[in-house]
């Protein structure tokens, strides 16, 4: 497979790489540059030599899952690139074709699937109350926990409309209308994105030695939620 | 700069903004943290500014932050806000006002992808109809509702009670504005003021007998950076981010931060008490932190809404300090009480933040 080629069929691709001159200034203003061993001038160098093993390479590293997807980068660079739009194509092709679970930042996808993802499909919300599970949030600190052990009471307190009908902040979302975002995942391709991160996810569990809980091998998306090694940042 | 430069910058990004007719879409964040802010938009649009704003209680999530985290594909979201698109022809209207910023940026992508490829549109349209038999047509405009307040500032002003003023020492209180990254770094043109000198904030503070505090890194991410939040493990680089704005802002002795985004103000106020945590250092006076508040809160404080109906109880670092400063008086008893007066228990904080 040509991965160059492949990754032109994808809008924010050919959006976001327009020919580079390699001044580095998306570096320069780039947060996960500062904070990760990170450089976005050398991702689209990369692209650009259009080296196919170079570029698997790339979709395997743990490089092309350090951005934030901030767009900084869009508002310096004299070409109107976007590295983070290349970014979002080098990931949807590591998804697509497995490579995703070669790395530890790779990996953490099925967490954001189960999480996040699974949230738009069944509640039709990313984030809702019942999953700031404090000991999964403790950044959230003790007015998080406040919130969560009372959430009804504290919601209904500022005017929201918390798993009721109608309008209002986290109200129930109509089971008609998660019936259509359920087509529009199962006609789009959605479906197919989550199928694809639980597929090769599971390979990856079995390789690794998770083997509890097979249904949904909750040991791996635990390990894969709080692992770090350490090794992210400029040695 | 010179400033015939400056003056030129600005003209071209000055933005259309829709005056009234508004079908309002949520932000996922801005409901779980400051579902009170939400509430204050609408009466506010509502009561005090007569305009005609709407809510379909079938929207969904746009999807974005899915989408930002890459486990949603670029066909799913297109559709997923065509839909939304759709609801809103339905039910007779042209002018989108969205409460998160990273829908903002989200449907500013999509709609400048359908201008730049009309064949995307037309499979978009075609995934729609086959999903849902739904049918729509492209918004007239599209404000965040942090440039609807912007717009309306004057109005607001008219009807101040609580001007931007220290009533101890009779100066504008100083404030921090932090704009969400995905509000106009992507597109410029999109926002008032554009990417290098946003002014959504800036007239708002400014309107209200506010200043604004420069700062070295004033356009830095506050570093929600999705994945590296969503996921436990990659939350240093969030904190990290923020870190760095405090630091910076430190000297400038801010009395508030005010941002845009759903999401920057709940970093802004959850990592200051982390930092405080980790590392016992605190950025605001007398060893508290900076309160940190959503644009539509502050215009409730102006207008003399109570803090506990804004929902200031939901914020980890405590915005008491403003409170005093701008002379607003509340009680500290009902601060968790629910609707009933009686209290809903109390967070165990071991700090006053």
């Amino acid at each position: 497979m040509e991965l160059y080629q492949e990754l032109t069929k994808d809008i924010r691709f050919t959006e976001g790489l327009k020919s580079c001159m390699s001044c580095g200034i998306c570096t320069a203003i780039c947060p996960a540059a500062e904070f990760y061993d990170y450089d976005p001038r050398i991702i689209a160098c990369t692209i650009q030599s259009k080296d196919n093993k170079k570029i698997e390479d790339l979709l395997k590293s743990e490089t092309i899952w350090y951005c934030g997807e901030c767009m900084s980068c869009k508002t310096r660079c004299p070409r109107g690139n976007t590295p983070g739009l290349i970014i979002m194509a080098l990931r949807s092709l590591s998804q697509e074709l497995g490579y995703f679970t070669e790395s530890e930042k790779g990996r953490q996808q099925l967490a954001i699937k189960r999480t996040v993802g699974e949230n738009v499909v069944y509640k039709g919300y990313c984030v809702l109350p019942e999953s700031l599970i404090p000991e999964l949030h403790p950044e959230l600190g003790p007015v998080g926990e406040w919130i969560y052990e009372n959430s009804e009471k504290v919601y209904e307190r500022v005017g929201a409309n918390y798993k009721g009908d109608g309008e209002g902040a986290l109200r129930k979302i109509p089971q008609e209308s998660m019936d259509e975002i359920y087509r529009i995942f199962e006609i789009t391709g959605g479906f197919d994105r989550f199928d694809k991160i639980e597929h090769f996810s599971k390979i990856k569990a079995e390789s690794m030695g998770f083997t509890e809980g097979e249904e949904d091998y909750s040991d791996y998306v635990n390990h894969i939620f709080t692992t770090n090694n350490g090794k992210h940042n400029r040695q | 700069m010179k400033r015939e430069g400056k003056i030129q910058v600005w003209q071209e990004y000055q933005k259309e903004i829709a005056d009234d007719h508004y079908f309002y879409v949520r932000s996922c964040i801005r409901q779980n943290f400051f579902p009170g802010a939400e509430q204050t938009f609408l009466k506010i649009l509502r009561n005090e500014l007569g305009k005609d704003i709407y809510e379909n209680p079938h929207h969904t999530s746009c999807s974005g932050i899915a989408y930002h985290s890459d486990v949603v594909p670029f066909d799913t979201i297109q559709t997923i806000v065509a839909r939304q698109f759709a609801l809103m022809t339905e039910a007779g209207f042209k002018n989108l006002a969205v409460s998160c910023i990273t829908s903002f940026g989200i449907y500013s992508e999509i709609i400048e992808t359908w201008k730049e490829y009309p064949s995307e549109l037309e499979k978009i349209r075609n995934y729609l109809k086959r999903a849902t038999g739904r049918e729509f047509e492209v918004p007239q405009n599209v404000a965040h509702a942090s440039d609807i307040v912007y717009k309306f500032k004057e109005d607001i002003a008219c009807k101040m009670k609580f001007p931007l003023i220290n009533q101890q020492t009779g100066q504008p209180l100083k404030i921090v504005e932090h704009i969400g990254c995905h509000y106009s770094k992507m597109f410029p043109s999109k926002g008032v003021g554009g990417a290098e000198f946003p002014h959504v904030l800036v007239g708002m503070i400014e309107s209200w007998g506010g200043e604004v505090v420069d700062y070295p890194e004033r356009r830095h991410c506050c570093g929600f950076g999705f994945r590296q939040y969503l996921v436990m493990s990659n939350r240093g680089y969030s904190v990290s981010n923020s870190r760095k704005k405090f630091e910076s802002m430190e000297p400038y002795k801010p009395d508030a931060i005010l941002c845009n985004c759903p999401g920057c103000p709940m970093f802004m106020d959850r990592w200051q008490y982390v930092i405080e945590e980790m590392e016992g250092k605190t950025y605001g006076e007398n060893g508290r932190g900076i309160p940190v508040l959503t644009y539509e809160e502050l215009a409730g404080l102006v207008l003399g809404y109570a803090p506990w109906d804004l929902g200031l109880q939901m914020h980890q670092t405590n915005c008491e300090p403003l409170l005093d400063k701008m002379g607003i008086r509340y009680d500290l008893s009902l601060k968790y009480a629910g609707k009933d007066g009686k209290l809903i228990g109390k967070p165990v904080m071991e700090c006053e933040c």
